[in-house]
């Protein structure tokens, strides 16, 4: 029979049952709805999981130090991966960095500037990190979601706050755009070898340590205007003296010459004889340019961390739940192909003489099986597609409910679910394959009835 | 055999059909020869249980005998795989059943149909073909109707019309005016005869009416038992018009 024929009678005989025939349907889109909500969720939630942390600008980040900043206190040495221990330590200066910076898929090498600071408002002090941001931070998504504005020029005086911190400065976060604050750093100025005035370290390496001579420690103040407020947090987790909650240009950061940890470790074991960054964030292009971009780095003689790793385990975390709630998802519709094999062994029963007929009039047993199987297929397909429907439903609805949720404990909203194509095209295939499986046993059986016995039928 | 015996239609050769029913053997057709002319219209007659019927289903090649052969253009149906016995059943023969067997969800228009889906003929050529077959059962203005809207007699001759739109050359009809009282059952016999006479159709009517075979058919085979009792010439040669 042709397939138009096959399909017209298979809708036509689903039509004639149709109480029955939909309640299977029914079965079967319930089935593939708990599915896709299942893997909407898992998939939403990857989604969610991925943008936050690429929100943080992590991703195609790596993190440079010297290997004689190496083997101290910290997080970032803990972690450090293996470095190439054949190439020579050097000083990771100025002239690094530019050789950093031109590396093939190298977006920028920037110094990380983080130090502790006090910031006054409505002159109160409330002590918090600040950190520099680089002009890039404005388009690669960082900010993005950001009340108020990026700053103005790379070398504004402007801040940008982190949530929390606004609150603890304000209970009307939003009305603080606009406003001044001051922040109150320690300045730190180089001493000279032998005698002589102190000067700031600042002038000519930006953030570079020159400590030859070693420092001294000045109190000051810088007036900031606050252009926006941030409830991501774009450099969290990173660095190694916890997050920072005040962000300023890194230009600015850098003329500000304020004293960091580092500093401190590099008077105390006296590495450094020459100006020197204490650490530098890499940006690549993609963050699958980035273990070929690390390679090249600590063959350079320097030491790098980066995400790689932790993303790749994030990957197969979501993969592994993504398996168990698609399993789980699949019970209800192994449950639905039951149904679907009951219908239509009923139909069999209840058809058995119509069989017969189309046996005398010339059907043969691959006919009866093919009509049977576009039965199952049709209620799979339609079931598929209100399944995928009604599993869209679900994750919109537990989305909705989370938000309410999150709404009531003052958190932004948040899409933990995604139906994306692959997975509406995936299932609606999935229910068919499971419903022609189902139909696999009651298509066999109508089609080696014997027709003379199905044409004596009552 | 005063008609159309230039040929020969169908040809059963020593065919058997036995059931084994726990320790009893039934032989519902024991070694039965016969031949059927082409052109010819020759009834099987006899009693309830004699084998008739599940004789004509072996000719329909509904079913397969036990033992011996039946040749139909030259082909052993015992020896056909079940898809070329379909392709028998649906090109070669056509089937009229005591119980019209029409399918009550579908319209007369989709019944008469329903051998041409099966055979795969284009949908363009149908519709003629549809309205051809039942014009020849004078139906034609009950396309839409379905068969729970029809009399017993329309019904029958729906289900004529059905095994005739393939074109077949052979009829085979199992008790076709068994439902139907005798003057629908006439009305029925005479469009047999008229496709036989008209259309040179060989037709095997099982019946257990004597008086009706001796009417119309050329030959009666009369069957007891499983066996072929008696094949005769009917003096009345089915001349009756």
């Amino acid at each position: 029979m042709k397939i138009g024929d096959l399909t017209e009678l298979a809708v036509r005989n689903l039509r004639e049952a149709i109480l029955r025939n939909s309640l299977t349907t029914l079965g079967v889109a319930v089935g593939v709805a708990s599915l896709v909500a299942m893997l909407s969720l898992g998939v939403g939630l990857q989604q969610f999981a991925s943008q936050r942390l690429a929100n943080s600008g992590l991703f195609n980040a790596i993190f440079v130090a010297s290997r004689y900043n190496v083997g101290g206190n910290g997080r970032r040495s803990r972690q450090n991966q293996p470095t190439d221990s054949s190439t020579p330590a050097r000083p990771l200066d100025e002239s690094a960095r530019r050789e950093i910076a031109g590396l093939p898929n190298v977006n920028e090498a920037y110094p990380e500037i983080r130090f502790m600071t006090e910031i006054r408002y409505n002159d109160k002090p409330y002590p918090t990190m600040v950190a520099g941001m680089p002009d890039s931070a404005r388009t690669d998504g960082a900010f993005d979601g950001m009340q108020g504005k990026f700053f103005s020029s790379p070398g504004a005086d402007e801040t940008i706050l982190q949530i929390e911190f606004a609150k603890e400065l304000s209970a009307q976060p939003s009305a603080l755009i606009g406003k001044d604050l001051v922040l109150r750093y320690a300045e730190r100025q180089a001493l000279p070898a032998q005698g002589g005035k102190a000067a700031p370290s600042s002038v000519a390496g930006g953030n570079k340590s020159s400590t030859a001579g070693g420092f001294s420690v000045v109190p000051h103040e810088k007036k900031l205007r606050i252009v926006g407020i941030i409830s991501t947090e774009p450099e969290g987790g990173f660095g190694a003296f916890g997050r920072s909650r005040v962000f300023i240009p890194l230009a600015v950061a850098e003329t500000l010459s304020a004293t960091q940890v580092s500093d401190l470790r590099d008077v105390l074991n006296g590495s450094s004889k020459t100006s020197s960054y204490a650490s530098l964030t890499v940006r690549v292009k993609s963050p699958t340019q980035v273990p070929q971009v690390e390679a090249a780095i600590k063959s350079m003689g320097f030491t790098t961390f980066s995400l790689l790793d932790t993303t790749r385990n994030l990957r197969l975390f979501f993969t592994v739940i993504d398996l168990l709630l698609g399993i789980f998802g699949s019970l209800a519709l192994a449950v639905a192909t039951l149904g679907i094999v009951n219908t239509l062994v009923m139909a069999i029963l209840e058809r058995r003489r119509e069989i017969g007929v189309f046996k005398a009039l010339g059907a043969d047993d691959r006919d009866i099986k093919q009509l049977f199987f576009a039965e199952a297929g049709v209620m799979g397909l339609v079931g598929g597609i209100g399944g995928v429907a009604l599993g869209w439903l679900i994750g919109k609805g537990v989305t909705l409910g989370t938000n309410i949720y999150l709404s009531r404990q003052n958190l932004p909203p948040v899409n933990i679910s995604a139906v994306p194509l692959w997975l509406a095209l995936g299932a609606i295939v999935f229910a068919i394959l499971v419903s022609l499986a189902a139909g696999l046993y009651p298509a066999s059986r109508a089609a080696h009835l014997n027709p003379v016995e199905a044409l004596r039928y009552e | 055999m005063s008609q159309g015996n230039n040929g020969v239609a169908i040809h059963a050769d020593n065919v058997s059909r036995h059931y084994q029913m726990g320790d009893a053997l039934i032989r519902a057709v024991d070694d039965v020869s016969l031949s059927v002319g082409t052109g010819e219209f020759l009834a099987l007659l006899g009693s309830s249980g004699s084998g008739k019927s599940t004789l004509l289903n072996l000719l329909a090649g509904l079913d397969r005998p036990t033992a011996g052969a039946i040749v139909v253009r030259g082909r052993n149906l015992a020896e056909m795989d079940t898809h070329e016995l379909a392709r028998y059943r649906s090109l070669t023969v056509g089937m009229v059943f005591q119980a019209f067997n029409l399918l009550p969800r579908m319209t007369l228009e989709e019944n008469v149909e329903l051998p041409l889906r099966l055979a795969e003929v284009e949908r363009a050529d149908r519709s003629a073909r549809v309205r051809e077959a039942l014009e020849h059962v004078h139906l034609e203005k009950r396309l839409a109707h379905r068969p729970s809207e029809l009399s017993g007699g329309e019904q029958q001759r729906a289900a004529l019309a059905r095994a005739l739109v393939n074109r077949p050359t052979i009829l085979l009809a199992d008790e076709p005016t068994g439902n139907l009282d005798s003057a629908t059952g006439e009305e029925i016999m005479l469009l047999l005869k008229n496709f036989n006479q008209s259309m040179g159709m060989t037709i095997v009517m099982v019946t257990h009416e004597r008086p009706l075979a001796e009417r119309f058919a050329h030959r009666i085979a009369t069957v007891a038992d499983g066996k072929l009792i008696s094949v005769t010439e009917n003096s009345c040669d089915g001349a009756q018009s």
